[in-house]
């Protein structure tokens, strides 16, 4: 097994587990983890396709992988903002409740 | 000189503007509105003098000038339709004559519309009744003349309906209008129809024009129905428009009734613009009229052609018959109308049997003094508030010396007194010319008949308006309601005036140029011949008069004599306030004052026939084509009931089906959507497989 092939399994798993996560939480904070979960998952395919491809002098995965996770901390606050406004209206965090969209 | 040409369309323009300025003016602007109007027209004579002067040296050998200036209108598919201007001496005589005559007779009107509160419309229309006149003489071209016809017509109804409250003057203005219409219609066929022959209507265009040899021979040489050469059809077609125009004979009718306009549009419709039109046009295809194979070329010399014929009897008869009616006529006005329609038959007559040069200068004389004279009678008129029966004027001799005397020349001029009127030398010829005409004695004698007539009848006219004793005003109930009728400001002395300068200064003038102008066509030296027939050149001073001159000269003074002189003893003998030739001949003077009944005639035949026909047509319409409606109404109305029936069975259906459709797709859907963030994600993850196993598959394949 290549390093890169453990690497993209790991990855794999990752992203199977926060797809879990967000599948099955009914708690909307546990959903967002999941979700977390799922995006370091292609961060971690970033690294490993950088750290393994053609030219790995070029930083562009590490680029990539630093501004992803800038964002995600930034979508996090966003996301959380969300969650307490959500849970201030309908007293509650569960993501099942929150269905006045629904057609 | 010759350049002058270019510019002559400046002589209708200038009115044209004027006219057109006007229009747009305000009414309170009457002063800037007179004062352009009558402007315009002054230039216009001054152009015109120019012209004049431009014919007056005929190169030799040539015979008369003629310039013409064509050019193209507008493209027809291949052909272009040209327009073009002419001057010949025809052309600039009437264009001298029509812009001093009219300017005269704008200058009177600033006095006689004083009261009128539409001044500046009149005016508007006036200059616009000229420019359409003087367009029509400059005309090369059939159809321009046509065209300015027209406008002279619109113009004219404009005009005697200027007064349009007055009930008598709407109808005067709609029967003019009407009638000479009737003459337009052959007028128009015989340009259509001479456009098919000849292919052009270019009065002269080097050789190539309609009144010049090439296509005369054509048309002389071809025939139509009954033999009749196609050159006489087409000239009797043309002559309709002028008997239409001229008041001759069978449509004289609108002249008389004419006169309800205001005086001084009578004056200009009957000395200067609208009757002179159709005698101007006989003269200007006189080619055409005269042109027969034998005679063809000699100029000068009137071949006795069908049309010139036709053209003779039509004005004897018109003048003997005209005459017959003014004897018996009591408005001052309309006994002067009929003189006009007499004296144009004079003029018909002396086209028909002497050429242009004899029926012109009978027009140019007649304008002058026709001016004069329905001045003078717009003047008397305008003294006597507004009174028009010569039976209620009387003894204003004294009262209005001016326009006594200037009315005295006009009468005299008119009635044919020897020697110093111009009226009794263009007269004269007339008759000169009628008397060695050979196929006939009769229109002489019908002439010199019309000749004491005339005399009779002016001075009666005289005798009633200016010599008899005067009739009491308190005895004329009518006036106070015909007066107030013209606005007339109510509590204006009763006794007649002698008119203001404005008024008399016209006058004055007018007869002066009635008397100076028999010097143009005597025996002694007969100018106007020459100069019409381009010899001035040739022109001798001498007595070049032959024994039938001399002869007819000294019947029309005995005419004239006798027609004075009888009229004279009958009226100043008579009782005050009756007619002395009713007391003698009262059936006769009846039928004459009724007009000899044309009207009623034509009341009872052609007014009847059109209201059986109009009857006829009523019934069509309403039974046979109003049915033909009825049935195309209830077809659409089937139409329509079978289009709404399959639209709610056939479309609508179809419709709902689909919108049953649309709306359980849409309920699918809004169950799709049901608000759970998580199975969102779960039918996500589900594609991403799919997607994923998809593409997996097909790369291993």
């Amino acid at each position: 097994m290549t390093p890169l092939a453990a690497y993209l399994l790991v990855s794999a798993l990752l992203f199977a587990i926060g797809f879990a996560g967000a599948l099955t939480r009914r708690n909307s904070i546990l959903v967002l983890v999941g979700v977390e979960l799922m995006l370091n998952a292609a961060n971690l395919n970033f690294l490993a396709f950088w750290r393994y491809g053609p030219n790995p002098e070029a930083l562009t995965g590490v680029m990539f992988v630093l501004f992803a996770i800038a964002v995600a901390a930034a979508e996090a606050a966003v996301g959380l903002a969300l969650i307490i406004a959500i849970y201030r209206h309908y007293c509650s965090s569960n993501v099942e409740d929150v269905a006045t969209m629904k057609g | 000189m010759k350049g002058i040409i270019n510019s002559l369309w400046l002589i209708p323009a200038l009115p044209l503007l004027a006219a057109g300025i006007i229009a747009l003016m305000k009414r309170p602007q009457r002063k800037p509105a007179a004062a352009l109007a009558i402007g315009s027209m002054a230039l216009a004579f001054l152009v015109s003098c120019v012209a004049f002067v431009a014919t007056l040296q005929p190169e030799a050998g040539k015979g008369a000038v003629q310039l013409t200036h064509n050019f193209a209108w507008f493209d027809l598919g291949g052909s272009a339709l040209r327009l073009g201007w002419l001057l010949d001496p025809l052309t600039a005589g009437m264009l001298v004559m029509v812009t001093f005559v009219g300017s005269l007779i704008f200058i009177f009107s600033v006095g006689y519309m004083d009261h009128d509160e539409n001044l500046t419309r009149f005016f508007g229309f006036l200059a616009l009744f000229a420019a359409a006149m003087l367009g029509l003489l400059i005309a090369n071209n059939l159809l321009f003349l046509f065209m300015c016809w027209e406008l002279v017509g619109v113009a004219s109804y404009l005009l005697i309906g200027f007064w349009f409250h007055k009930p008598s003057a709407a109808a005067a203005a709609k029967k003019a209008f009407i009638t000479t219409r009737i003459g337009d219609l052959g007028f128009f066929l015989g340009i259509v129809w001479l456009y098919h022959e000849t292919g052009t209507l270019l009065f002269y265009d080097n050789g190539a024009g309609c009144l010049e040899q090439g296509a005369l021979t054509k048309l002389v040489t071809q025939t139509t129905v009954g033999g009749m050469a196609v050159s006489t059809a087409i000239s009797l077609l043309l002559f309709c428009g002028a008997v239409g125009k001229s008041g001759q004979l069978p449509l004289h009718v609108w002249l008389p009734d004419a006169m309800e306009g205001p005086t001084p549009v009578s004056a200009l419709i009957h000395a200067a613009t609208m009757v002179a039109a159709g005698v101007f046009l006989v003269a200007r295809v006189f080619p055409l009229m005269g042109a027969a194979t034998a005679d063809l070329g000699l100029e000068g010399h009137s071949p006795h052609t069908t049309a010139l014929t036709v053209v003779t009897w039509v004005g004897a008869c018109t003048a003997v018959f005209a005459a017959l009616i003014a004897v018996a006529q009591n408005d001052i006005k309309r006994i002067l109308a009929f003189s006009t329609v007499s004296q144009l038959g004079y003029m018909m007559l002396g086209l028909g049997v002497g050429g242009p040069a004899v029926g012109m200068f009978h027009l140019l004389t007649h304008a002058f003094f026709k001016a004069l004279l329905f001045l003078g009678a717009g003047s008397v008129i305008h003294g006597s508030h507004h009174e028009q029966d010569i039976r209620r004027m009387g003894g204003l001799r004294k009262l209005m010396p001016i326009t006594f005397a200037a009315y005295a020349v006009g009468m005299m001029a008119l009635a044919g007194f020897p020697l110093v009127f111009s009226g009794f030398w263009s007269k004269d010829e007339v008759l000169h010319a009628a008397m060695i005409w050979s196929p006939s004695k009769l229109p002489f004698l019908l002439g010199l008949f019309g000749a004491v007539l005339t005399a009779f009848y002016m001075t009666r006219q005289m005798w009633f308006v200016f010599f008899a004793p005067r009739a009491e005003s308190a005895s004329s109930p009518g006036r106070a309601a015909h007066s107030a009728s013209h606005h007339e400001p109510q509590g204006a002395s009763s006794s007649p005036h002698e008119s203001p300068r404005v008024m008399t200064l016209p006058l004055v003038i007018l007869a002066v140029a009635t008397v100076l102008l028999s010097l143009f066509a005597t025996p002694v030296w007969p100018w106007f011949h020459a100069y019409l027939g381009g010899q001035l050149d040739h022109l001798q001073v001498g007595w070049s008069a032959d024994s039938a001159a001399g002869l007819t000269m000294l019947l029309s003074v005995l005419a004239v004599a006798l027609g004075v002189s009888a009229s004279w003893r009958l009226y100043s003998r008579g009782k005050a306030g009756t007619d002395a030739v009713e007391r003698l001949f009262p059936r006769l003077f009846r039928a004459l004052q009724g007009r000899l009944y044309v009207d009623e005639f034509y009341a009872a035949t052609v007014f009847r026939l059109n209201a059986a026909v109009a009857v006829l047509s009523d019934w069509a319409d309403r039974f046979v084509w109003s049915s033909v409606v009825e049935l195309a109404a209830w077809l659409a109305k089937g139409l329509a009931w079978l289009s709404r029936t399959l639209d709610e069975s056939g479309i609508n259906s179809g419709f709902d089906a689909g919108c049953v459709e649309t709306r359980g797709a849409g309920g699918f859907a809004s169950r799709l959507q049901n608000g759970q963030t998580q199975r969102y994600l779960r039918i996500l993850g589900a594609g991403v497989v799919v997607l994923v196993v998809a593409i997996v598959w097909m790369g291993n394949n």
